[in-house]
């Protein structure tokens, strides 16, 4: 007999297969990693609305993190934790987004003349370049806020740039700067949007119609809570809502 | 559909009594042969003899196994389990099947159900009475030993597959549901809504996949069998392999083996227009018939009353819907020729003539297939026919659920019957709640096929033919939700058994590939080829397929005269003539070619097409799905003649001058029923 | 209705392909998709121009050996197959654009024509209940709960015509394999085998190629059998019953 056909040649059968191989087992890595932030950005939102109560109230939030758990923890000990989980969850969310990227783009080299997005939702297709995004805005972030605690208007009379509440609305008191802060939110509650929901689908706890729209659901509102959450305290120091003498 | 009582016994009990026939309307078309037995069925009470013969096939060592090799042509129900099973048994198989996967063969169309004695319903079924359901639903033109297997290994079939996970309807309690289907009394259908056919070949597909994995089946896919390989060793000429066209890159391949089954479907397509699937062909089993095996009762063709009608002249396939639709649907057609354009809805009541009601009034819209697709096409005939007026005839009746819905609320008719109510409205666009529907009959299943004996093997030694590519079970006219069944007992539960007795004097001598033999069969398949892409014609393949089937649709259709049949070969000829001098196929041989794998089936449609009609005009009288307008009652009841008929026709192929059919060889296979008595229908 | 369709041809896997422009005259709105391309290509032949190679069988939705990438959606602007797409979702005048499948799991065969293997692999890998013909208990030895035996046959309608691995921008066949997992998970005869089918099925789907699922949700929008996305909430829940039990 000669020539096989080319479907039968192509592509062996996989022998010893181990599910922690699998890119469902990337997804669910993502999808651990992207709850510990979603109780990160919980917290930290927390921490944030805080600023509503006054200089005093949002640094002694800003202490009470660091001195938690002492004597039996060092000074800063929970934040180091936290630090630690949040840098592990970090390199481990952004090298399963890499790996599965790279897969997708692998999956399909020749693309379509004309594709329409039917059933997607907008923030879906949004994941990665927002993840991007997120990254990039994470790093500045710590640069400004705890890195380098850089104070882009050089700071204002009377301001301490280790006082966290005072580098909090010299920062916001500029516009531009208040501008890239909501775009970041606004990332990050399609992040979330598609991420929450997308999660709960991973962890295989939507297996019906009711749970994938109760998850849905969910996901929306806890999207729009933290990126409006987090949003409000930039809007009000930009309008003067919450000062430095507040 | 209803059962139907048994009025008249015939006046000839079957009896060994010598068939003679009065007149041969086919006699210039044929050459008389011997009679022909099926030697291997075993004697004794009915009900032991598949034990006996099961007993008495002899064994294959385990070890032997390895060393014999089968190659099955097909992946559909009877395929795919026979490739399954005997993979599983540890021989050497190869499968064939010309779509991109096994699971896409046309057993994934069937809607309505499976048979099966299992008698949950203790409603008073039994092995022996889906026999007897069976033979007579066949109109006494079956094998009784046969049948009685097929009936007995049913209730196995239906364990295999649920513990396959085929998802069968089921009850509360968890137990299977069963349904009444397909002209019997006793609720015996095992059915998963309506898609048993998709579950059932996913089921077997499954298991050989499985087989895949384990080493034991190779399949080939897009793959299509153009030539059976039959080789003399000294004293028998056996089927040692097949030559298969690899439908991507072209290559013809040579596959040898012990033994070649074929399992390749029903060739309905021969009309063109059926609720067949596009590849489905007769090329397996015709190029085999040219070899050397039998075709028997090639005329028996089902036609199904209740399809989608034809919309215009580009139709390129018929769809069915259930037949479920007529327990509540009635079908009527406007009284006179004048209203046939009209909206339907307009139409009084005393202006529609509900035809089947008004001829059949004890039966009325559930007389059986055959009964029911003949009445709508008189109507339509003299003219009365609704919908789009196609080669100047409407072609369609009125099946309406306004009265349905009146009594059970809409509510009540969607949940009965939504998805195929939904199905219809998307290929019509017409919305069947508030306009009736129009469906017209269409060729749907075909009961001849090559000859086989009790073993499942043809008058060529090697070759076993199984499923709807054989004749075996269903005389001349085939119960609803039988045929699935009887594919999956050849595959699963006969074939692997009496294949054993033949493998068991094998591994025969290693053919060559430079066998004579071999190379014979491979050039045949390269001159053809060569010659459909040479002729460069003016017409397409398409074009020849489409006049043909409306040959056949016309001629060798529901009703069948000698007349009728004589001028169809005449055409069939001539088409045949112009089919070999103007045929246009362009492209190359060596890459896929969609149309030059059309032109091989239908030049063999062509010439089967021709003996159908041979067939249908030797057998001059009214049975089962074949109806012979010289031969019905004074009520235009069919009437069948079992003094005369009673045996099955078995045509050898005689060959001819180059392309033409010669005259084929009748013989013919006497049937007698030892456990079962004949008789006749009536549904008035 | 006259249509301008726009149409991927190729000659071979090896070949690169291009978009071909042609014309269609009077198209009836009673014709399915595939009748339209039939005309064409009798057109085609009789100008002597090499027909358009498309798959398709059953033409009644069921064998699910069609489809095409019509106007950027898989079988079209309609949840059905692509054989049982009829020409009155277009409108005279339109333009279509016609395209094969899009993966590199299935490479082009020709024209329009992709080859599926992949999916016959992936179950090869496990999509299957182990039992040899004869050893069957008797049907009604273990009952199924009605409930589950509805989930399991809804799930078992999948056709594998590949639409969900054409629709996702990933390329996953996650909504493919998810229905299998699900319609054998849901039977009693299927927990046995339950953890090394996913696991491997998994492995053969990563392995051909496919990409990862990251429930955008085309697939299930695509999928003319209406295959819900639950199913790959299905599949992943097993994995992880896998990983936890060791595999
Ligand atoms: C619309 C429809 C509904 C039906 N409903 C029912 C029902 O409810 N109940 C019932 O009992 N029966 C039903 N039937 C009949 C039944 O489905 C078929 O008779 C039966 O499935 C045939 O099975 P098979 O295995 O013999 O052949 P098929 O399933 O037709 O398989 C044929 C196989 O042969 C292969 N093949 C053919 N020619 C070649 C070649 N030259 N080279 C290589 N491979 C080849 C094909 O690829 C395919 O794999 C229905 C039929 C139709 C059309
Ligand atoms: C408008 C929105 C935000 C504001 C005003 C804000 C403000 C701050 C401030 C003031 C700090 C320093 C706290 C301290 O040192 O005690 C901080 C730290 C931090 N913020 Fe934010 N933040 C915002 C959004 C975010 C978001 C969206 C993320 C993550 C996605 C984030 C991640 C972090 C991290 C990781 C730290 C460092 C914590 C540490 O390790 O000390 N922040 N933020
Ligand atoms: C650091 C930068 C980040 C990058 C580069 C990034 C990237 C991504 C990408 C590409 C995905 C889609 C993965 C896929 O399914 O293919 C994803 C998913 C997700 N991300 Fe992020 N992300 C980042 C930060 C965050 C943050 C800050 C949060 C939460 C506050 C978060 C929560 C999630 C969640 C919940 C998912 C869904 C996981 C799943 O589908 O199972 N991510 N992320
Ligand atoms: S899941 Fe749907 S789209 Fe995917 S192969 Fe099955 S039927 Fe087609
Ligand atoms: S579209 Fe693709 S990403 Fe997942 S949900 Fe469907 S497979
Ligand atoms: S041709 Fe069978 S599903 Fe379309």
């Amino acid at each position: 007999m000669t020539g096989v056909a080319i479907q039968n040649s192509g592509t062996t059968l996989v022998k010893g297969a181990r599910a922690t191989q699998s890119t469902i087992f990337l997804k669910i890595l993502m999808a651990v990693s992207g709850a510990v932030f979603i109780g990160f950005v919980l917290l930290h939102m927390y921490g944030n609305l805080r600023a509503f109560w006054g200089h005093d109230a949002y640094d002694a939030y800003a202490r009470g993190l660091r001195t938690f758990g002492t004597p039996d923890l060092p000074f800063g000990g929970l934040l180091w934790i936290i630090r630690t989980v949040l840098i592990v969850a970090l390199v481990v969310h952004v090298y399963a987004a890499a790996a599965l990227w790279k897969r997708a783009k692998r999956a399909r080299t020749i693309q379509y003349q004309v594709k329409k997005h039917t059933g997607a939702i907008f923030a879906s297709r949004l994941m990665r370049w927002g993840g991007v995004t997120l990254l990039l805005f994470i790093i500045w972030h710590l640069l400004e806020f705890t890195i380098v605690k850089v104070q882009v208007n050089g700071g204002s009379p009377g301001s301490d740039r280790h006082d966290p509440y005072y580098l909090l609305v010299d920062s916001f008191n500029t516009w531009w700067l208040t501008v890239i802060y909501l775009v970041a939110m606004a990332m990050l509650g399609a992040h979330l949007h598609h991420g929450i929901w997308s999660a709960t689908q991973t962890l295989g706890l939507t297996g019906s119609e009711r749970t994938r729209k109760l998850a849905k659901r969910t996901a929306f509102t806890l999207a729009v809570v933290i990126a409006g959450g987090f949003s409000i305290v930039p809007i009000f120091v930009l309008f003067h809502v919450i000062t430095k003498t507040s | 559909m209803t059962d139907m009582p048994d009025t008249t016994l015939t006046s000839h009990p079957s009896h060994d009594s010598p068939l003679e026939v009065d007149t041969d309307d086919a006699v210039d078309y044929y050459t008389p042969g011997a009679p022909i037995g099926d030697t291997k069925a075993p004697d004794g009470p009915i009900n032991e003899r598949w034990q006996t013969r099961k007993f008495e096939a002899r064994l294959v060592n385990p070890a032997n196994r390895r060393k014999l090799s089968v190659i099955i042509v097909g992946t559909g129900l009877a395929g795919a389990s026979a490739a399954a099973t005997l993979g599983e048994a540890g021989y050497v198989v190869k499968s064939f099947c010309y779509q991109d996967s096994p699971r896409r063969a046309h057993s994934i169309a069937a809607q309505g159900g499976i048979n099966a004695a299992k008698n949950y319903k203790e409603d008073g079924d039994s092995v022996h009475r889906l026999f007897y359901d069976t033979v007579k639903g066949g109109d006494y033109r079956s094998r009784e030993s046969n049948v009685y297997r097929l009936a007995e290994v049913s209730t196995s079939i239906i364990d295999q597959c649920v513990a396959q996970g085929v998802p069968f309807a089921r009850e509360y309690g968890g137990l299977l549901d069963n349904r009444s289907f397909g002209g019997v009394q006793v609720s015996r259908t095992f059915y998963a809504r309506g898609q048993t056919g998709q579950q059932l070949l996913i089921g077997a597909y499954q298991a050989l996949e499985r087989q895949v994995a384990a080493g034991t089946v190779e399949t080939f896919t897009r793959h299509e069998m153009l030539e059976v390989i039959v080789v003399d060793d000294g004293d028998t000429s056996r089927a040692r392999g097949i030559i298969a066209r690899d439908m991507v890159t072209g290559e013809i391949e040579t596959h040898l083996a012990d033994v070649v089954v074929l399992a390749s479907g029903g060739y309905g397509n021969v009309f063109y227009l059926s609720t067949n699937a596009m590849g489905c062909n007769v090329t397996a089993a015709w190029r085999a018939h040219r070899k050397g095996a039998y075709m028997a009762n090639p005329c028996y063709t089902q036609i199904h009353p209740t399809c989608i009608p034809v919309s215009g002249a580009h139709q390129s396939k018929l769809t069915l819907m259930s037949e479920s639709l007529r327990n509540d649907g009635r079908m009527w057609v406007p009284r006179t020729k004048a209203d046939c354009e009209k909206d339907p809805r307009s139409i009084a009541e005393e202006d529609r003539d509900y035809f089947l009601e008004r001829i059949y009034p004890s039966f009325g819209n559930l007389v059986p297939r055959d009964i029911a697709s003949r009445a709508a096409k008189n109507m339509c005939d003299e003219g009365r026919g609704v919908g789009p007026e196609v080669d100047g005839v409407r072609r369609g009746v009125y099946l309406d659920f306004a009265d349905a819905i009146a009594r059970l609320g809409k509510d009540g008719v969607e949940e009965k019957y939504d998805n195929l109510l939904d199905m219809y409205e998307r290929i019509t666009g017409e919305n069947p709640y508030e306009v009736p529907m129009r469906i017209y009959p269409a060729v749907h299943y075909v009961m001849g096929g090559l000859w086989v004996d009790y073993d499942l093997q043809s008058s060529i030694p090697g070759l076993f033919v199984t499923g709807e590519a054989n004749f075996s079970d269903h005389g001349a006219n085939r119960l609803g939700a039988s045929a699935l069944m009887q594919g999956l007992a050849d595959g699963y539960f006969v074939l692997p058994h009496t294949i054993r007795d033949y493998l068991a004097d094998g591994p025969f001598e290693k053919v060559d590939e430079d066998h004579p033999a071999v190379l014979e069969a491979r050039s045949a398949v390269e001159k053809r080829i060569e010659h459909f892409l040479t002729v460069n014609g003016t017409r397409s393949v398409d074009s020849y397929h489409r006049e043909l089937g409306h040959i056949m649709w016309e001629y060798c259709g529901m009703e069948r005269t000698e007349d009728g049949l004589k001028k169809a070969i005449d055409l069939i000829r001539t088409l045949r003539d112009d089919f070999n001098r103007n045929l246009k196929v362009l492209g190359t041989a060596d890459s896929l070619n969609q149309s030059l794998e059309k032109a091989g089936r239908v030049a063999d449609f062509i010439e089967l097409g021709e003996l159908m009609c041979i067939d249908a005009l030797n057998r001059r009288e009214s049975c089962g799905g074949h109806f012979r307008a010289e031969s019905q009652t004074e009520d235009g009841e069919a009437l069948r003649h079992d003094d005369q008929y009673a045996y099955v026709a078995a045509w050898e192929f005689a060959g001819g001058e180059a392309g033409t059919m010669g005259k084929p060889v009748l013989h013919k296979e006497h049937l007698v029923y030892t456990a079962i008595e004949m008789k006749q229908r009536s549904y008035k | 209705m006259n249509l301008t369709l726009k149409i991927w041809r190729q000659p071979d896997a090896a070949t690169t392909g291009s978009m071909h422009t042609y014309e269609v005259d009077d198209v009836s709105e009673d014709m399915s998709f595939l009748e339209m391309l039939d005309v064409l290509n009798e057109q085609l032949n009789a100008k002597g121009e090499e027909p358009i190679a498309f798959d398709s069988d059953c033409r009644e939705g069921i064998c699910g050996m069609c489809g095409l990438m019509i106007n950027g959606e898989a079988h079209g602007p309609v949840t059905t197959t692509t054989c049982q797409l009829h020409m009155r979702s277009f409108t005279d005048g339109e333009t279509i654009t016609i395209e094969p499948w899009r993966s590199d799991a299935f490479p082009v065969v020709k024209d329009l024509v992709v080859d599926r293997g992949a999916f016959d692999r992936i179950i090869q890998q496990g999509g299957f209940i182990s039992v040899n013909t004869g050893s069957a208990p008797e049907a009604h030895a273990v009952p199924v709960p009605r409930d589950d035996a509805m989930r399991a046959f809804n799930v078992a309608t999948c056709i594998g015509c590949g639409a969900c691995v054409a629709a996702c921008p990933n390329g996953s066949a996650s909504l493919f394999i998810g229905a299998k997992i699900t319609h054998l998970g849901e039977l009693p005869q299927g927990q046995p085998e339950r953890d090394s089918r996913v696991v491997n099925m998994v492995a053969q789907h990563d392995h051909e190629g496919f990409g990862g699922c990251t429930n955008i949700g085309e697939c299930a929008a695509a999928c003319p059998k209406e295959i819900p996305l639950d199913v790959i909430s299905q599949l992943n829940k097993d994995l992880r019953t896998a990983i936890r039990h060791g595999h």
